[in-house]
């Protein structure tokens, strides 16, 4: 690795550790903020100032802000994240069982939106103009439009209610949770929803880059060559113009991670989306910094991850 | 400007989403002279009726009027839209002109903030301090405007550092301008363009968060109808009837695509070499 690539890395390393304190402490900081506390949701019901100072007291809410922040935070850097207020349960164990549907889910609607977005997109570029074109262009403004939570109620009524071809909620049916062909079954909706609302942004920045990347000297050179046009623009072109791509999908995690939440509670989808809604409705704290924690790490890591790989993908990028 | 404003004029796509814009905002202003009946006016005798002479788009689960729903709604969704999005573009072009212009340490703090709150998923914090701060129309407002300040704060920031350096803002320094006329008279002023588009697109984007929020529960609180909650409502009775979860939805999509289809044009107007690209 060059040094001036390594302490670029270094440094941007630096910086996402120092986000993830910031975050950690704005989002403990909001919590302890607010008025109120878990004590009404966990007695429920009426409660008498002593109950609740008990409850505080176990749960350790009595102590000075700064402290429980410490504790919190020296415990989770030794991976421990602490047991959620409502079950007891560990908030690991927790994340990791709601993490796989999740992961499903964001990593279909990623996949499903990059395989029709950069065809279309590629397709609008070439034939700008066309009837191509402007198939492109509604979709993408049509995508940024759509309500995420409505598109999905609106392909459960018609491929539920109306035609009645796919299943409109859940992981899976009762009982059949390890049939592969139930599951798929499942998770089209879903994902469907997810990723119409991403493919958007991803086929507008592919039109616009590989339009860019048509203009360049090295197209022309490699027309001039005699190349063919499928040619020039898949090989040439193409290749170039996916780099500020790869930046928007590395951008788009936090949208499509938000995106998640409403998706899953429209599709009772088990996953940490429901997970961080419940959290909030109860106030357990420990789940909701946990999952909070874990969903902006994901996020910078990535962020990072596709800094760091434009010196793989394009050498003209220099790190000072 | 008054070309800017033909060019705007010629677009047809500029046209179509002013006026669906136009009337979105019409519809909330005279909701009281417009919708055939009260948000709550129920009827039960009414419950679940399809879309009839007498009631357009339908009637809800308590026999109310779904279109009366519809144009009261646009008021909440509305008046949340442009409240967060004012304060949003106050915080964000307050903060990015800030950054862009003084540059070096100052630009370094202030993004690196940002770069923290675009870094946890909108939702995730609106939804975070929403339910723990308790929902009001007030408190989604502030909150949406406390996750969007930060992409309005980019923007405008690149614009000023690219700004400061040009000719005019030198001129005006050696002509004795303090910093806040630099920033205010020549900045801002010309980094305007770039501002009015942005909270076009921005508008588009707080409906849309608003409209979650409610969808969640934790936007506008029944009886007062909000385009997400009567959704939500129209859920449960998706298979007997449809009407009620699809007109409201249809309502957020038009005033969205709206919002976006005059961002853009609006965007082509003020600069037209961006036509070809974008």
């Amino acid at each position: 690795m060059a040094p001036g690539l390594r302490s670029y890395v270094l440094k941007r390393i630096g910086f996402a550790a120092l986000m993830l304190l910031g975050v950690s402490v704005i989002l403990f900081g909001i919590m302890r903020l607010a008025p109120g506390g878990p004590e009404a949701v966990l007695i429920g019901g009426e409660f008498s100032p002593d109950a609740a100072a008990q409850i505080r007291q176990r749960l350790g809410l009595d102590r000075p802000v700064a402290l429980q922040y410490l504790a919190w935070a020296g415990a989770a850097l030794r991976g421990d994240l602490g047991q959620s207020f409502k079950t007891g349960d560990s908030v690991s164990s927790l994340i990791v069982d709601r993490l796989g549907p999740t992961i499903q889910l964001t990593a279909g609607a990623l996949v499903f939106a990059l395989v029709v977005a950069v065809p279309l997109g590629v397709l609008a570029a070439v034939r700008r103009g066309t009837v191509w074109d402007s198939i492109g262009s509604a979709v993408s403004l049509f995508g940024v439009s759509f309500p995420s939570f409505w598109l999905g109620i609106m392909l459960i009524l018609l491929f539920s209610e109306v035609l009645h071809v796919l299943p409109p909620s859940g992981l899976s049916e009762y009982g059949q949770e390890g049939n592969l062909g139930a599951r798929l079954r499942h998770t089209i909706l879903p994902t469907l929803t997810l990723g119409l609302i991403q493919m958007a942004s991803f086929m507008r920045f592919t039109r616009s880059s590989l339009l860019e990347a048509l203009r360049q000297d090295y197209v022309r050179t490699a027309r001039a060559k005699g190349l063919g046009q499928a040619r020039v623009v898949w090989r040439h072109a193409l290749r170039n113009a996916l780099i500020p791509v790869v930046t928007v999908v590395g951008l788009s995690l936090p949208t499509l991670v938000g995106g998640a939440v409403l998706t899953e509670t429209v599709f009772a989808w088990p996953g940490i989306g429901r997970l961080a809604v419940g959290a909030v409705f109860e106030r357990d704290y420990p789940v909701i910094m946990g999952v909070n924690l874990l969903v902006a790490s994901v996020v910078i890591v990535a962020n990072l991850v596709t800094d760091v790989a434009y010196c793989f993908i394009d050498p003209r990028i220099s790190y000072r | 400007m008054t070309r800017t404003f033909w060019r705007l004029v010629r677009q047809r796509r500029g046209l179509l989403g002013g006026g669906a814009v136009a009337i979105m905002i019409v519809t909330g202003a005279l909701a009281p002279l417009i919708a055939p009946y009260g948000y709550s006016a129920q009827s039960l005798l009414q419950r679940l009726q399809s879309p009839s002479a007498l009631h357009w788009l339908g009637t809800d689960g308590f026999g109310r009027d779904v279109l009366s729903r519809v144009v009261w709604g646009s008021r909440v969704s509305l008046e949340i839209g442009f409240f967060a999005t004012g304060l949003s573009l106050v915080v964000g072009t307050l903060a990015g002109s800030a950054a862009g212009y003084f540059g070096g340490g100052t630009d370094t703090a202030i993004m690196r903030v940002a770069d923290m709150f675009l870094s946890v998923p909108a939702l995730f914090l609106i939804l975070i301090v929403v339910a723990l701060f308790g929902a009001s129309l007030t408190n989604t407002a502030l909150v949406i405007a406390l996750v969007t300040w930060a992409p309005v704060a980019r923007v405008v920031r690149s614009e000023c550092l690219s700004l400061r350096a040009r000719e005019f803002v030198h001129a005006a320094h050696a002509l004795g301008a303090g910093h806040l006329r630099v920033l205010s008279r020549h900045l801002l002023l010309n980094a305007l363009p770039v501002i009015i588009v942005q909270t076009t697109l921005l508008l588009g984007q707080t409906i849309l968060i608003e409209s979650g929020l409610s969808y969640l529960g934790l936007g506008a609180q029944p009886p007062l109808p909000s385009w997400g909650n009567m959704v939500v409502e129209g859920r449960q009775f998706l298979a007997s009837a449809w009407w009620i979860a699809t007109f409201p939805g249809l309502a957020i999509f038009v005033t969205v695509l709206g919002f976006n289809l005059f961002g853009d044009a609006l965007r082509d107007a003020f600069d037209p070499t961006l036509r070809t690209e974008s």
